[in-house]
């Protein structure tokens, strides 16, 4: 039921994370943070099995920053990233006991000036999209962002097609799900953001 | 020496050839028509499946074997500190089978863990946390913090999971870095830093009465009662819970107990006091 949406723009990138952590039917944590960042330009939102998620991304995190580290601070690129997450969950998928994590990566090439989203799910299908959403917020906000998605948006047009989305979940989702982080991956790196 | 070996070497080369004979015989007797050696397995191809369908209450209520379960601990921050406050009864199926368990482990004199579901799984890895945690504190020469004491058991747990383990602790402890801090861990693999939790069956009830009491400047007092008040009313509805409630308070100094209150003798004391409980005659 986490919700986790993602929203490519004109000159960066938004990703939105549900503040509820939910353990069968209570509500354990509402001010629960569903991103690691992984280097300066690169953000991974994750949703899944419990347990699985958190571990996933660390795992992510520290390898990403190892490569930092080995190749003297050469940031990996969000596209580079992107594969390697999929990698990852594809070659877990085939082991013993996969991840069943799935994640959105939000990204900034520094050296195209082009934001990125990438939408990779647990059986490692990639894809780069300028919108994108895992779970049942999929089911709401898809027809939302294919009527209002335009090319040129700027930050603010951003957070108002967000607004639009968190107020239709909270109408239409029967379950609480807590308000949304909002973070921005752009030129600068990676900031929160209130909605 | 070289009888000697000789000897030794008849000796064993003639067991073997014993035993060999032995082989043949046995082989000759059934007809073997496969001499590669087989290792016995139990007939089943996914053990942990096989370990969930025979200990699983909730899914399957006819099952062998009923683990001890059902329980309602809580703990919450607060200005003066940490409260923990547990429940006492175990139950296995709808047997009850201890109204005296201690569902608190004091891990150091800084670090508590509570217990709620596996009874045998918690108190195994929470000392055995309390092993690595000193450990921990002789090889770095520093108290471990409750972020890094969770992070084991959390870590722990999960190379576990799925293989049966029930376990969702709260690990509760105070250093000079991190303040009071109170860590969620279950055996799902979910690690989680708060300020107030309730786990177990009666998590529901407990947390009804706490969230609509609880604030953060509460006096140690007030929260120590609303700590056991919480515990009270979850073993008055729950019937997994019950039996007495333990009830400690967590400071910069380290954990100070605060008794153990049998809940048939406060549950009235406290009804008439507050005049609450109404549905239940005096």
């Amino acid at each position: 039921m986490d919700i986790i949406l993602g929203v490519r723009l004109q000159d960066c990138t938004l990703v939105a994370t549900s503040k509820a952590a939910t353990r069968g039917i209570s509500v354990l944590k509402a001010n629960d943070d569903k991103t690691r960042i992984l280097n300066t330009h690169n953000l991974l939102a994750y949703t899944g099995e419990a347990g699985d998620t958190v571990q996933f991304a660390e795992y992510i995190q520290a390898n990403i920053q190892l490569y930092l580290m080995r190749e003297n601070d050469t940031e990996l690129s969000p596209k580079a990233t992107a594969l390697f997450v999929r990698n990852q969950l594809a070659t877990s998928l085939r082991s013993r006991k996969p991840y069943q994590v799935n994640v959105l990566i939000g990204g900034y090439d520094t050296k195209t000036d082009v934001p990125a989203l990438s939408w990779i799910d647990y059986l490692g299908t990639h894809v780069e999209l300028p919108y994108a959403a895992h779970g049942y917020a999929a089911f709401y906000c898809s027809s939302l962002f294919d009527r209002h998605y335009r090319k040129d948006m700027d930050l603010e047009a951003g957070l108002d097609l967000l607004r639009m989305c968190v107020k239709e979940l909270e109408m239409r989702m029967p379950i609480d799900f807590k308000g949304v982080y909002v973070k921005v991956v752009g030129k600068d790196g990676v900031r929160a953001i209130e909605l | 020496m070289n009888t000697i070996a000789s000897q030794f070497t008849q000796s064993a080369s003639s067991r073997l050839q014993s035993e060999y004979a032995d082989a043949q015989r046995d082989f000759s007797n059934a007809p073997q028509l496969n001499l590669a050696p087989t290792i016995e397995l139990p007939p089943i191809s996914q053990p942990t499946e096989f370990l969930r369908a025979h200990t699983d209450d909730a899914s399957n209520p006819d099952c062998k074997i009923k683990i001890a379960h059902g329980t309602t601990t809580l703990a919450f921050r607060f200005q003066g500190g940490i409260v923990v406050a547990v429940d006492s009864r175990a139950t296995a199926g709808n047997w009850i089978a201890s109204q005296t368990v201690n569902k608190v482990i004091r891990i150091n004199p800084f670090l508590l863990g509570t217990m709620a579901g596996g009874a045998a799984d918690c108190q195994y890895w929470e000392t055995w946390l309390g092993t690595q945690c000193r450990l921990h504190e002789l090889r770095e020469k520093e108290r471990i913090s409750v972020a890094a004491a969770s992070k084991i058991l959390g870590n722990l747990v999960y190379q576990y999971k799925g293989m049966g383990l029930s376990m969702g602790t709260m690990v509760c402890g105070y250093t000079k870095k991190e303040g009071p801090a109170i860590y969620y861990v279950d055996s799902d693999g979910t690690r989680m830093k708060g300020d107030l939790f309730c786990v177990g069956s009666g998590q529901t009830f407990a947390y009804g009465v706490l969230d609509s009491e609880y604030k953060w400047d509460l006096s140690v007092e007030e929260a120590l009662y609303l700590g056991k008040r919480s515990i009270l009313a979850a073993t008055h509805r729950d019937a997994y819970s019950g039996g007495s409630i333990n009830l400690y308070h967590v400071t910069e100094n380290g954990w100070i107990y605060h008794g153990n209150h049998n809940v048939g003798d406060i549950f009235y004391d406290i009804k008439e006091k507050e005049q609450s409980f109404n549905n239940v005659d005096a």
